[in-house]
């Protein structure tokens, strides 16, 4: 069967990560074509050429795409998906802001943020916050399927498929771009981070966020935080680990000031070891963490990094 | 503004708003997979309005308190129970309330695909200048229906809204995305799904509860808007997550330290 794969593409380049563990779950229900479409997307083409699985890689490369807008991204899609029975893509903000759009284009439905592929027409999927897991199997003629990425391992690389250039297929002109807001960090990327540290509420305001910052730099790590913190602004909403923020996988979490709300474990549980900090020993963090530290995060928190 | 224009600018731009919102279990309640695998336990159990619909209702009413929408109609499609649901949006303040009785069983979840179709239908019926959706449902976790729907009218879509400023023919509508925030301007009418931080959802006064019982609730079928709402996912089975064992409490910052090098984490 064949299954096209929309690369996360940001800024012209092929979101390496995201697009690669993606590419695992595609493997899964057919012979995959990597889809790049973007405002030059040709270096984003050549290095999904690279991945390691890759039947062949088309290039949509226009202005319309520069920006990944729904409403022509989703035109792309719909011009393309003749010659396949699968569309799949990272779940990322973007592609969940373009899949349903297409899938309803093409009458079929969506199946969202699949944690594994059982077969090429069943999924299995976290329904609740991650409270329950369900088992789908699509009727439909097909599948347009988005990855939790945080649950496939990244495809290696060695693979050298052809680049074919795809026309575009217009622009409605629905929407324009106005900014992005993207805070430049030199820390990894909260996703694909290895290590994680999240500050909850406990921290207490956007100033002692330093605290969280300085043990994730110790650690070379991706900074996170709860709902609560962002909603009480002492963190930006990019770093919102849970439900409907980022869904993490790291090998190490640390999570300090978190009370561990099931709508934050949903994001963050499937991490191989997780550190709670926290001075209620009530916090429900502590039931699902590895190690757990009852102490105050004003003295612990300084007194780790210097210990690291 | 030149004598003669402001009445047809107030009628183009005195716009309804739609508002879609679903009657899920309550976000305290802790959720319980039944035993058969089917699904969810949903008999007995606390349902309240899905917290991003309720988010979507506040800017409906902001809309309108702000002299931009003239009429709030609050839509549920689902089982009959969802009135209870309308009702709150009508306390909200919310002007009228149209359910679309689609399921009888509690458990039956409508798939995104079928509510937008039908609320495709009532938007043709009731030409709304402005559909504002939540991001998504917490039962199903899709985020789904109101990307669809815009697909479906053909409209523009603006998702996961952290920010909306309507202005004319045009909405600016900042967005909640991966890397930060992205600010779109897109054409009216369109669909905004909504995302946590844009705004705070008021609560219902008790004299608004009440009056809310007065207010028009129309009663509809899918089968009224010749949709056919059987789904396209057949679920093969529910069950709970692998739990995730509790570890142990440390004494101190050296035995954290300690733990974390013996298990190779540092």
């Amino acid at each position: 069967m064949a299954v096209l794969l929309l690369a996360e593409v940001a800024g012209g380049e092929l979101s390496v990560d995201a697009t690669a563990k993606a590419l695992t779950a595609a493997k899964a229900m057919g012979d995959v074509t990597v889809l790049c479409a973007g405002a030059g997307c040709g270096g984003a083409a050549e290095a999904a050429a690279k991945l390691d699985g890759v039947s062949k890689v088309l290039c949509a490369d226009d202005a319309a795409y520069g920006n990944g807008l729904a409403e022509p991204m989703a035109d792309l899609l719909v011009s393309l998906a003749g010659d396949y029975e699968h569309i799949v893509a990272p779940a990322t903000s973007s592609a969940k802001n373009i899949l349903p759009r297409a899938a309803a284009l093409l009458d079929v439905m969506v199946i969202s943020d699949v944690s594994a592929v059982v077969d090429a027409n069943t999924f299995e999927r976290p329904i609740y916050a991650g409270n329950a897991i369900q088992t789908v199997k699509s009727s439909d003629a097909k599948k347009i399927v988005s990855v939790r990425t945080s649950t496939f391992d990244a495809a290696g690389e060695g693979g050298s498929a052809a680049v074919e250039a795809v026309a575009a297929a217009g622009n409605a002109g629905l929407s324009e771009w106005v900014e992005d807001k993207v805070a430049e960090s030199d820390r990894p990327e909260l996703t694909s981070a290895g290590v994680v540290v999240s500050g909850g509420r406990g921290v207490g305001s956007e100033e002692d966020f330093a605290l969280i910052e300085k043990l994730a730099d110790k650690l070379n790590a991706a900074v996170g935080a709860s709902r609560a913190a962002v909603d009480s602004g002492y963190a930006p909403n990019d770093w919102q680990v849970g439900q409907t923020g980022k869904v993490v996988a790291p090998d190490l979490y640390v999570a300090i000031g978190i009370s561990g709300a099931i709508q934050h474990l949903a994001g963050m549980k499937d991490s191989k070891i997780i550190v709670a900090i926290n001075k209620d020993e009530e916090a429900p963090i502590f039931q699902v963490a590895d190690y757990g530290l009852v102490a105050d995060l004003f003295a612990a928190v300084p007194e780790l990094t210097e210990k690291l | 503004m030149v004598s003669g224009v402001a009445p047809d600018f107030e009628e183009k731009h005195a716009m309804k708003v739609l508002v879609p919102v679903k009657r899920v279990i309550d976000y305290n309640v802790k959720v319980r997979v039944k035993a058969d695998g089917s699904g969810v336990d949903l008999a007995n159990v606390k349902m309240s309005m899905n917290p991003f619909d309720e988010i979507a209702v506040e800017q409906a009413i902001r809309l309108k308190e702000a002299g931009k929408a003239e009429e709030v109609v609050a839509v549920s499609i689902g089982v009959k129970q969802a009135q209870e649901t309308l009702r709150t949006a009508l306390a909200m303040g919310a002007d009228r309330a149209i359910l679309v009785i689609a399921a009888d069983d509690v458990h039956q979840d409508i798939e995104p695909l079928a509510v937008a179709k039908t609320l495709k239908a009532i938007v043709d019926e009731e030409q709304p200048g402005l559909v504002l959706a939540g991001k998504q449902a917490i039962d199903n976790d899709m985020n789904a229906t109101g990307q669809m729907l815009s697909a479906l009218l053909g409209w523009s879509q603006g998702a996961f809204a952290s920010e909306l400023d309507i202005d004319g023919d045009n909405a600016v509508v900042t967005r909640e995305v991966d890397g930060g925030l992205q600010t779109i301007k897109v054409k009216m009418p369109t669909v905004v799904t909504v995302d946590l931080r844009l705004n705070e959802p008021r609560y219902a006064s008790l004299p608004n509860i009440m009056k809310a019982k007065k207010k028009p609730l129309d009663e509809k079928t899918a089968a009224d808007y010749g949709v056919d709402v059987s789904p396209r996912l057949e679920i093969v089975s529910t069950t709970e997550p692998e739990a995730r064992k509790a570890g142990e409490i440390v004494g101190s910052v050296d035995e954290l330290v300690a733990k974390l090098k013996e298990a190779g984490a540092i």
